[in-house]
């Protein structure tokens, strides 16, 4: 069970700016008919990964206990409670929104650090690799797909992006 | 959904993007995909340069911009070319696909992506579309036209559809798709190849791995992609047919990290265009599905008597 709330933790600021974004204030209209999480696997296999909650919260303000909880990481994105909340509440874009702010704050997973840096340092989130060089060859494919791996100067435009946009300080490690 | 006469009137011409997985982990779908468009005479033209779509997990959690930015480049270099551009992956199909509107429909966010491309010399226009595969194929080039391409028809395959969630949902994105609680046109594609979709339970489920939960918590969304393998294995599936790599790679790689832990899977996972590619004549070989980290010998066995006798016929 959630802990109770108590009015410390509530940051109006918070919801300001993730409402900022289109749509997010939709979250109010939550009635807590609990669709979103029933109809979620996630929720199905790890429960304490709950949908709802995060938007109850976010409708509060709960700055730090949503910023820093891991579960936040655990959605799928599978849009099924967005598909179908009655209200139209933007479940998952709002819950995105959310993890840009823990990550705007410095708070990231390893893993997904590691994946932005494979595209920083490649282009691909997923580069290429020895073996799938080999695989490529013996379906009589080119050796690199015809990508930002085969063309240099494409690469050097997505490097000089990822900078423009200050995803490489964003992302930087410690 | 087009009319005929549209369908007979369009060029089919495309733009083919590639994303990570298909070209870096299962070469085997991007030569299917190639091979499967050209037999059925649409066009698909290099997308030179391109890069990571990129990855919604990770971009679209981490900032907003620069999602939209690396997305934008992309959709730009097919704007360049004057052509739709067609991608094989639910993830990139997603990730472009929702750029591509934002940026079309939000004026602040379409101004502030081109001042980052005019750095590098590009512009976002707006004028391109971004398409799957399926949706292309039940659309654009009609069940009807893909039976008639068919030398193999795959009688007694019996498929469980895996549709994958950035395909039909969020529904207000996708045009003409029907209902995203329970979708047709991939079964009727599957069908059309003389295999036969049948419905199972949890059929609607996700695979476990979007999001950047499968980097993250690898264990826990095997636990999903259990719940569906389960099933397909118990009710005697022939194979899972999706339509996204990275589905590919969770249900695929997942089999055999769970076989790891003592469980005893084997049902082989085939991207639509491999399917396809089997209907039309081409080889498991030749479409890389025994590059796959699950084999199954009794599905290629099966495959190759189909094969045999449609030759002797």
């Amino acid at each position: 069970m959630t802990d109770p709330v108590s009015s410390s933790e509530i940051d109006k600021s918070f919801f300001n700016e993730l409402t900022r974004e289109k749509g997010m204030d939709k979250i109010l209209l939550c009635f807590n008919c609990n669709g979103c999480s029933t109809g979620c696997p996630m929720k199905d296999i790890e429960s304490k990964f709950d949908i709802k909650k995060y938007i109850r919260m976010a409708g509060l303000g709960m700055k730090d206990r949503i910023l820093n909880d891991e579960y936040l990481w655990y959605c799928t994105t599978c849009y099924k409670c967005q598909e179908r909340c009655p209200e139209g509440v933007l479940n998952v874009d709002t819950l995105l929104r959310m993890r840009t702010m823990a990550v705007h704050e410095g708070i990231m997973l390893e893993p997904h650090r590691e994946v932005a840096h494979f595209v920083i340092d490649t282009g691909h989130a997923v580069p290429i690799n020895d073996s799938n060089r080999k695989k490529r060859l013996e379906l009589g494919l080119t050796e690199v797909p015809p990508t930002v791996h085969m063309y240099p100067e494409a690469y050097e435009q997505v490097r000089k992006l990822l900078k423009a946009c200050e995803f490489d300080t964003l992302t930087q490690k410690e | 959904m087009s009319t005929e006469t549209e369908k007979q009137g369009k060029p089919q011409s495309l733009s083919l993007f590639l994303g990570c997985v298909a070209p870096n982990r299962y070469p085997g779908i991007e030569l299917a995909s190639r091979k499967v468009m050209k037999d059925l005479g649409v066009d698909l033209h290099e997308l030179e340069g391109a890069s990571c779509c990129p990855a919604p997990g990770v971009f679209k959690s981490f900032d907003k911009t620069t999602w939209l930015t690396m997305a934008s480049r992309n959709v730009v270099l097919s704007e360049q070319m004057g052509m739709d551009l067609l991608t094989i992956c639910n993830g990139c199909y997603g990730s472009l696909g929702e750029a591509n509107l934002t940026l079309m429909h939000d004026p602040d966010y379409k101004a502030k992506v081109n001042e980052k491309l005019g750095e590098v010399g590009l512009e976002y226009k707006g004028n391109a579309k971004v398409r799957h595969i399926i949706e292309f194929l039940e659309k654009d080039v009609g069940p009807d036209t893909i039976k008639e391409k068919v030398t193999v028809p795959l009688d007694g395959i019996k498929v469980a559809v895996h549709y994958g969630c950035h395909l039909i949902r969020p529904s207000k994105e996708k045009e003409g798709l029907g209902s995203a609680e329970n979708p047709r046109f991939f079964d009727v594609l599957v069908d059309a190849t003389g295999a036969k979709s049948v419905d199972y339970e949890e059929k609607m489920m996700c695979c476990g791995a979007g999001g950047g939960a499968r980097s993250a918590f690898l264990e826990t969304t095997l636990k999903m992609t259990e719940k569906k393998l389960a099933i397909l294995q118990k009710d005697e599936f022939d194979c899972i047919v999706d339509a996204c790599p990275f589905c590919h790679l969770q249900f695929d790689s997942g089999q055999v990290q769970l076989n790891k832990e003592g469980k005893d899977y084997h049902i082989p996972v085939l991207h639509y265009s491999q399917l396809l590619g089997l209907a039309f004549g081409y080889t498991p070989q030749e479409l890389g599905i025994q590059m796959n980290m699950t084999t199954n010998s009794a599905f290629e066995e099966k495959v190759l008597a189909l094969q045999q006798k449609a030759k002797e016929a």
